[in-house]
């Protein structure tokens, strides 16, 4: 029988983390993702593992960057002001190919914003954030489970295509207490012969550089990112469906909104109206080739968001305008209700879809 | 026979370095190196390099080496230690990396006593960039952005950093050397020796300062920057140990 047990959302990403062997966590208390690193201090040292509060995010990130460099599973979370200032350091972690995990509990935004949840940094995450071109893979979780099993998955990920995996949750998911079942499925070890250790006897010295001067060999860095982002394309896109094949009105949406969405669609389907969702699981590489499909049959999209409109960018791009997307969203802290997203979708369905 | 009174050291590659004439990078790397193979941790050692003059310092030094963003060298090294508590880590900055973008993070890898050496290079200047004002430009001193002479009465005075981090608890060891003639370079050698020898036995943090020269963008000669040293610095930024503490923490 499995282990389970009721954990809020925050805490639940820490256990998740010490059961896939992450061992150093470094970080910078901010509201409201604070439990995860509190959790972190008081786990950590019973595993042998390091909890380190840094005297900045900036310098939060920079130990992940360090720690990753010497061969540890690490990880950082902060939430949306906390995760802005790690940009610099996020970048370079891409550019010199290092695995780690990343968690933005977000917040409603711009600025300081509110400690209410938020999706409003979802262009930072999807489309780089930092400078140059780069992706994370980034992990929308949509309950107290998922934020745990992703959060293990997330570690692997890493490893396997050697770059920092982004779980994007929201303040509501991180305060959220729900039964988590305590399963954990690893991936074998990933060696990790690049490591920084000391050279212990080795011939050539290993050196995690993002520098070249020499612009062909820069050229060349970005067309090998590239593959390796083309390659996760196509092995890692993730979507969740739920009567997208007979659905006149489909709605899109990631996270906390997905589960007022799937509510705002069964009331619908219990009053008769064809209504479907479609929940990205990963946000990068965003399931466009799901949403193009689904197009075909689909008279009209929602979507829905906590901000004035980010993913809508993406849900036009990968259905290339050929059906009708309608937005709602609340933002600045504010979610919408059951009730709001029905009313959306009922409005839509009397439109005829149009 | 003749006796070999000079080789490469094994610390070192073969590379030739890309700094200017009359730089001291050159001398304090080879001091570093010297040190370290001495000691017997070449093996066991693990270089972070800085943002500046001295980020290729990899292709110099033959020891595995992260390169770590602007100023973000401490916090880098501080989780590589705690990764690697065996390893002999250590940070090679200069003035505007350690004392201006990064000054945070120096303070507080000093502060919570990181088991790391920091080899800090002053010379009064940004180098690579182009010879911009630093925090440790003197009173007076012309650079690119400060084309009238440093005025203390807008950018404040110049930043003793040995001075500054001696007040913490965490640093066990601090010296401010030279390396701008002979015995200087061997006090310069038994300083950083000292620093890396109370990192192996894992006193605390230890950080040795190397004043330098920049005879490109202090537009001086590689002599005439030697006595700039001397006779500019060492008075604003007296050699000396600012912290000798024994025992662990």
């Amino acid at each position: 029988m499995s282990e389970k047990i009721l954990i809020k959302g925050n805490e639940a990403i820490g256990e998740a983390a010490i059961r896939a062997g992450c061992r150093y966590y470094f970080g910078y208390p901010i509201t409201p993702q604070s439990e995860l690193p509190e959790y972190m201090a008081k786990k950590l040292p019973a595993v042998g593992g390091v909890f380190l509060q840094a005297e900045s995010e900036v310098a939060a990130i920079n130990m992940v960057y360090g720690a990753a460099a010497a061969g540890a599973r690490a990880m950082t979370s902060s939430s949306s002001p906390g995760f802005s200032l790690k940009q610099e350091g996020i970048s370079y972690i891409a550019a010199a190919e290092l695995p780690c995990l990343l968690v933005n509990v977000q917040r409603g935004g711009p600025g300081l914003g509110t400690i209410q949840p938020g999706q409003a940094d979802y262009f930072q995450a999807t489309k780089g954030g930092g400078h140059g071109d780069y992706r994370l893979l980034v992990l929308a979780p949509n309950s107290v489970q998922e934020l745990f099993d992703l959060t293990v998955e997330g570690f692997d990920l890493a490893d396997k295509y050697r770059m920092p995996v982004l779980i994007l949750a929201d303040g509501a998911l991180g305060q959220m207490m729900e039964a988590v079942s305590l399963n954990v499925k690893t991936a074998p070890p990933v060696a990790k012969p690049w490591a920084v250790t000391g050279r212990q006897g080795r011939k050539e010295t290993n050196v995690v550089n993002t520098l070249s001067f020499d612009k062909d060999a820069s050229e060349q860095t970005n067309r090998d990112l590239k593959q390796k982002y083309d390659l996760i394309s196509r092995q890692e896109t993730r979507c969740e469906e739920f009567f997208t094949d007979d659905a006149d009105v489909v709605l899109v949406a990631y996270g906390i909104t997905a589960r007022i969405a799937k509510s705002a669609m069964e009331k619908a389907r219990a009053q008769g109206l064809k209504v479907g969702l479609l929940r990205p699981v990963t946000l990068w590489p965003f399931p466009a080739a799901d949403l193009l499909r689904v197009a075909g049959t689909a008279k009209a999209f929602l979507v829905s968001e906590l901000s004035t409109g980010q993913m809508i960018e993406d849900v036009e791009l990968a259905i290339r305008c050929r059906k009708p997307v309608y937005f709602y969203g609340r933002t600045g802290g504010n979610i919408p209700s059951t009730e709001e997203l029905y009313q959306q979708i009922v409005e839509i369905v009397n439109k005829g879809g149009n | 026979m003749q006796e070999k009174l000079f080789a490469i050291t094994p610390g070192l590659t073969e590379a030739s370095t890309h700094y200017c004439p009359g730089c001291h990078h050159g001398i304090i790397h080879r001091l570093v190196a010297e040190v370290l193979d001495e000691l017997g941790v070449l093996d066991k050692g693990i270089l972070v390099e800085p943002v500046g003059c001295s980020v290729l310092a990899h292709n110099y030094f033959a020891m595995d080496t992260i390169q770590a963003a602007h100023g973000r060298a401490p916090a880098v090294a501080s989780a590589v230690k705690r990764v690697h508590p065996e390893a002999v880590v250590l940070t090679y900055q200069g003035d505007g990396d350690l004392a201006a973008i990064g000054c945070a993070e120096i303070v507080h890898a000093a502060m919570r006593g990181e088991k790391i050496t920091t080899i800090f290079v002053n010379n009064a200047i940004y180098g690579m960039t182009g010879g911009q004002m630093a925090p440790t430009t003197l009173e007076g001193q012309v650079t690119a952005t400060s084309p009238f002479g440093r005025k203390n009465a807008e950018a404040g005075r110049p930043i003793r950093v040995a001075e500054m981090l001696a007040t913490l608890d965490g640093p066990k060891y601090i010296a401010r050397v030279a390396v701008n003639k002979p015995a200087n370079v061997n006090k310069a050698k038994a300083a950083i020796k000292e620093a890396f020898t109370r990192q192996i036995r894992g006193d605390g943090f230890t950080l040795v300062e190397v004043l330098s020269t920049c005879p490109t963008n202090w537009g001086l000669s590689p002599v005439k920057a030697n006595q700039f040293v001397e006779e500019s610095m060492m008075p604003y930024f007296p050699l000396g140990v600012y912290k000798d503490e024994e025992g662990k923490q």
